[in-house]
């Protein structure tokens, strides 16, 4: 982007809003925003801690579970859909019903069948992850175009070799898009389960630091989690774009 | 009629050569209530290539599926070298309308991939894949990825792959309709040094009369709604002549007329 003529570098927006931040801070008009340097320093004092790292350690277990049991899961049964119309009938009501419902509301229910632990995270980080990876896994399965399916079938293949050498192949894309998006709606599972569980990993940290008005942490840890975040998403693009050529010749 | 061409107008189960690779026997085919051929007795002579033209919505491609094994007929059936068709077979490869290619697979697999299915080792296949990637002038793609290549240059992967599986008929759908005007002629001239070279039967399915006329050895009219055999033209065509020469011939202009005088009653 420019700006009468000067090149405005990326990250100049985020450093804007800091300096804003920064200066609102300082002036010491609501307690709620600490100056940007002092959350800084709390967040490099607060990796440094045991209780950081062991509920760092909580949130990534309940995560990478979740989201592994929510691929492993949501992978096979949107394939399944894709290629089987029976299979499509019986679950993609449900499929379309839970991917857009407000799945925080079943938390507490939840909690009372799993109890206050990191089981009931477990299954928040699937159930929020899980829907989306089933829908885009069937979609990329229906949208293989006939011709190829023609051109294994006339070739000789088998309709297993048809399976994994074009079905799946030629889904890739949009199982590999599901399950980004997954792991975005994983990292909100993790931390709205931790919340209402409110006694294991960042969800108990969150709750302490709010208690006690300790906003340098709090905001330290908000954007710990905003950046984790963003990096997942970022990683899982990457390897996006390393097959984009799979999506060139649609 | 001009002598420029042998017709046998309705006389289509007259007609019989020595050698039928394909034999087609009463082929019917229902889409539910809607009727798309009826009646389709043909024979396909070893080492032509037998055009099926027609308008859009006569049953041109689903006849040419039906032989590929592809669609199931209704009724009827269809004899590569006198056994009955199932399924698709080794004996037949085909070239899709719109390429079929793999947009994962280099220009070298995708040619290949016939050969891949038999099981054939890689080496072996990747040897036969680049002979017939240079026959189809495409030499030093090889490692290149379908979305490199231009329309007309996917098609030459996707008739590459046909020759590669050295099934004795040939089948295209349609090959250049997705290609532009210029390559087109090219590739029909380079068509016609492949069945020269090659000696395999071929059956082509267009919509382009003069693509029908310049590339036939035979032209299988049909005619639409259900589609049946109405009539069948052997153009003639002098193939020692050059190709403009050939597209200026007297003789070649009346095949297309003639066609299209044939035609032109379905035309909206």
């Amino acid at each position: 982007m420019t700006l009468f003529g000067f090149r405005i570098p990326m990250m100049a927006s985020l450093i804007m809003w800091a300096l804003i931040w920064e200066v609102v801070g300082r002036l010491d008009l609501i307690f709620l925003i600490p100056p940007m340097t002092s959350v800084f320093e709390a967040g490099v004092q607060l990796v440094q801690t045991g209780s950081w790292q062991s509920a760092s350690m909580i949130t990534l277990r309940s995560f990478a579970l979740g989201m592994a049991l929510a691929i492993g899961v949501g992978v096979p049964l949107g394939v399944l859909m894709g290629c089987v119309k029976i299979a499509d009938n019986i679950f993609g009501l449900w499929v379309n019903m839970f991917v857009s419902a407000p799945l925080s509301a079943l938390v507490p229910i939840l909690m009372i069948l799993f109890g206050l632990g990191e089981t009931t995270v477990f299954v928040t980080v699937f159930l929020f992850a899980v829907w989306i990876i089933v829908l885009d896994a069937r979609a990329g399965v229906m949208q293989v175009p006939t011709s190829l399916i023609e051109m294994g079938r006339s070739y000789g293949a088998s309709r297993w070799t048809i399976f994994t050498k074009i079905i799946l192949l030629s889904a890739l894309p949009e199982i590999l898009a599901g399950i980004r998006i997954g792991m975005i709606r994983g990292v909100k599972g993790v931390v709205i389960g931790q919340i209402l569980v409110s006694v294991i990993g960042y969800g108990e940290l969150f709750e302490l630091y709010s208690r006690s008005f300790d906003m340098e942490r709090f905001w330290a840890l908000t954007m710990i989690l905003f950046a984790a975040a963003m990096m997942l998403s970022a990683v899982v693009e990457l390897f996006e774009k390393r097959i984009e050529y799979y999506a060139g010749a649609r | 009629m001009a002598n420029a061409a042998r017709s046998h107008a309705g006389d289509p189960q007259g007609v019989t050569t020595d050698d039928p690779v394909v034999q087609v026997r009463d082929i019917c085919k229902n889409y539910g209530e809607i009727e798309a051929l009826r009646g389709i007795d043909l024979e396909f002579q070893r080492g032509k290539l037998t055009t099926l033209l027609g308008p859009s919505g006569c049953g041109k491609t689903t006849l040419l599926k039906i032989i590929a094994g592809l669609v199931p007929a209704t009724s009827g059936e269809v004899r590569i070298n006198g056994r009955a068709v199932t399924g698709p077979g080794p004996e037949r490869a085909f070239v899709f309308q719109d390429f079929a290619l793999m947009p994962w697979a280099t220009v070298q697999r995708n040619v290949a991939f016939g050969l891949e299915l038999k099981g054939m080792a890689l080496a072996e296949r990747n040897r036969i894949a680049k002979r017939y990637i240079e026959q189809v002038g495409l030499s030093g793609f090889e490692e290149k990825y379908p979305h490199e290549l231009s329309g007309g240059m996917r098609q030459r992967v996707g008739i590459a792959r046909a020759f590669a599986v050295n099934a004795d008929v040939l089948l295209l759908d349609e090959p250049f309709s997705a290609v532009d005007e210029q390559n087109r002629r090219k590739f029909q001239e380079d068509l016609l040094r492949l069945v020269e070279l090659e000696k395999k039967t071929f059956i082509f399915v267009t919509h382009s009369i003069e693509e029908a006329v310049y590339v036939s050895d035979r032209i299988v009219l049909l005619s639409p709604r259900p589609g049946r055999i109405s009539r069948i033209i052997d153009p003639m065509t002098d193939r020692t002549a050059s190709p403009d020469e050939i597209r200026r011939d007297p003789r070649y202009l009346d095949v297309v007329e003639e066609i299209w005088q044939g035609l032109r009653q379905y035309a909206e």
